[in-house]
């Protein structure tokens, strides 16, 4: 593996609670892994799965979102929803090939700054560990790297 | 003596079932408008063309081609630029040659497994030497070429630039009607660019004369697994009915005889991923973790909402059934292919 590979985590951080942890973690001088390019969002229902489709296919390692604990949520029940989308999403990028790590739900209260750094640590290692996505060069071939199949392959294995 | 000359008309077959020819003859007599306002020249399905005879007309000699297929082979590739260079109008016609299609869904596994099922797996082949489709194969007389098979499916417009979009699986008889009547007629189409023509701009439950009640789903059944409500939203009943993430064109034809909506017609406008779009749809209806919370276990509700999406077996195929090769990610990812190699 290359040895400057640091991965990208793109993190969905719902206003009232994790973007405020996220806040909290730097006020406190928390120190935790800078892998993670925060974009705020009101919710984390706001988290279209098209975000983390198109975040994975230009780039991303991996994807974090964040929102209140359930029951805590700004507007009711958002992270809830947010929460079905996941499970949902979840189920769908296995049968795509991609491991359950690269994207991941967490819950961080706005008092959670330690949560959202421990996350942050975990996912980062979790992604070190599992090596760099890049969708664009290794599934779809945009450098050239994909083998298009040649027929030799198949015929010498058999 | 000879009369005006009638503008050119093509019609192209790639990797598809040919569905779309066969909606295209079933606009019944109307096809007869079609032949009076076109001279054809090329049309493999219909008249005798070959490739050697549209190579030879003039860059831009076709003023209309349907292309309807995607691209899975060389040879469709090949084709499909043969065909943009030589067309004035070109039309992704159809739910394959728009949006991959069913031949799309072979981006959730390899080209080479795709070739095991068709040439050694099925229990139907009778392969007793176990051979597979070569592109070269030496023969005393020299080498013989066939067609390339591609690691993934595309469609017509990830190969060249098409001017418009017509969805369906095939589209509509009346929608091509309406489309071919406009063209004939004169009447303005939208600038080209990839527009969408021949379909509607709502969703499909927007014609679906099912009565429609508030969603409170506790699980998915497949089509085999109940006896749908004939009058009732069939997403209701916890079918997963693609309609409300799926253009409309088509008249709800498959909800009106109680089956589901699979999606042919594709993503509305502004969506750029129709499988996506539908897992935000369905997690929206499903009932479980609707109501109160107070004290709720939280690894507790994620086990029961995760046991209800458990029900809905195969996600991927059931909401990219026909936008695969167009999706976000446009293809599954294989370790050993593309994992390895990208942290080479």
């Amino acid at each position: 593996m290359d040895n400057a590979y640091e991965p990208v985590i793109i993190g969905f951080l719902c206003n009232w609670c994790s973007y405020r942890a996220a806040d909290l973690a730097g006020t406190s001088r928390l120190h935790y892994a800078p892998n993670m390019r925060p974009i705020r969002v009101m919710c984390s229902a706001r988290v279209e799965p098209q975000f983390v489709l198109k975040a994975l296919r230009e780039g991303a390692d991996g994807v974090l979102i964040a929102g209140c604990h359930p029951g805590e949520c700004h507007y009711v029940d958002g992270n809830i929803k947010a929460l079905r989308r996941y499970e949902l999403l979840k189920r769908m990028l296995r049968q795509l090939g991609i491991e359950e790590e690269r994207v991941q739900l967490v819950w961080a209260a706005a008092s959670e700054g330690n949560v959202l750094a421990d996350a942050v640590n975990r996912m980062t290692e979790q992604l070190r560990r599992l090596g760099p996505l890049r969708w664009r060069e290794t599934v779809l071939g945009e450098d050239g790297h994909m083998v298009e199949h040649s027929g030799e392959k198949v015929a010498k294995e058999v | 003596m000879a009369a005006k000359e009638k503008p050119k008309f093509a019609m192209y077959w790639a990797a598809s079932c040919g569905g779309c020819e066969i909606s295209t003859l079933n606009m019944g007599d109307k096809i007869l408008a079609v032949d009076e306002a076109f001279d054809i020249a090329f049309w493999p399905c219909v008249a005798d063309f070959k490739v050697k005879d549209v190579e030879e007309y003039p860059d831009g000699y076709i003023d209309l081609c349907l292309f309807n297929g995607a691209i899975r082979n060389s040879e469709n590739e090949e084709m499909a630029h043969l065909l943009r260079k030589k067309s004035k109008i070109l039309v992704a016609f159809g739910s394959c040659a728009s949006e991959g299609c069913i031949p799309g869904l072979s981006n959730l596994t390899t080209a080479e497994a795709t070739l095991r099922a068709v040439y050694l797996d099925n229990p139907s082949t009778d392969n007793p030497k176990r051979a597979l489709p070569q592109p070269f194969t030496k023969v005393p007389e020299g080498t013989i070429q066939i067609p390339v098979f591609y690691e993934r499916v595309k469609s017509l417009d990830q190969v060249v630039p098409v001017d418009y979009i017509m969805p369906g699986c095939p589209p509509e008889a009346h929608q091509i009607a309406a489309v071919m009547d406009a063209i004939i007629t004169g009447v303005p189409l939208p600038p080209p660019g990839g527009s969408i023509i021949g379909a509607g701009s709502v969703a499909v439950c927007e014609e679906c004369p099912r009565q429609k009640n508030v969603k409170r789903i506790k699980r998915f059944y497949r089509p085999h697994e109940i006896t749908p409500d004939p009058e009732i939203c069939l997403l209701e009943q916890g079918i997963v009915c693609m309609g409300i993430a799926t253009r409309a064109g088509c008249g709800a034809l498959c909800p009106r005889v109680n089956m589901r909506c699979e999606g042919c017609y594709g993503p509305l406008d502004g969506v750029e991923d129709q499988g996506a779009n539908m897992v935000a749809a369905i997690a929206s209806v499903v009932e479980e973790g609707s109501g109160s919370l107070a004290g709720i276990d939280e690894a507790e509700l994620q086990y029961r909402i995760g046991a209800v999406m458990d029900t809905l077996v195969d996600p991927a195929g059931t909401f990219y059934r026909f936008n695969m090769a167009h999706s976000l990610l446009m293809r599954a990812r294989f370790m050993g292919d593309g994992a390895e190699k990208g942290a080479a």
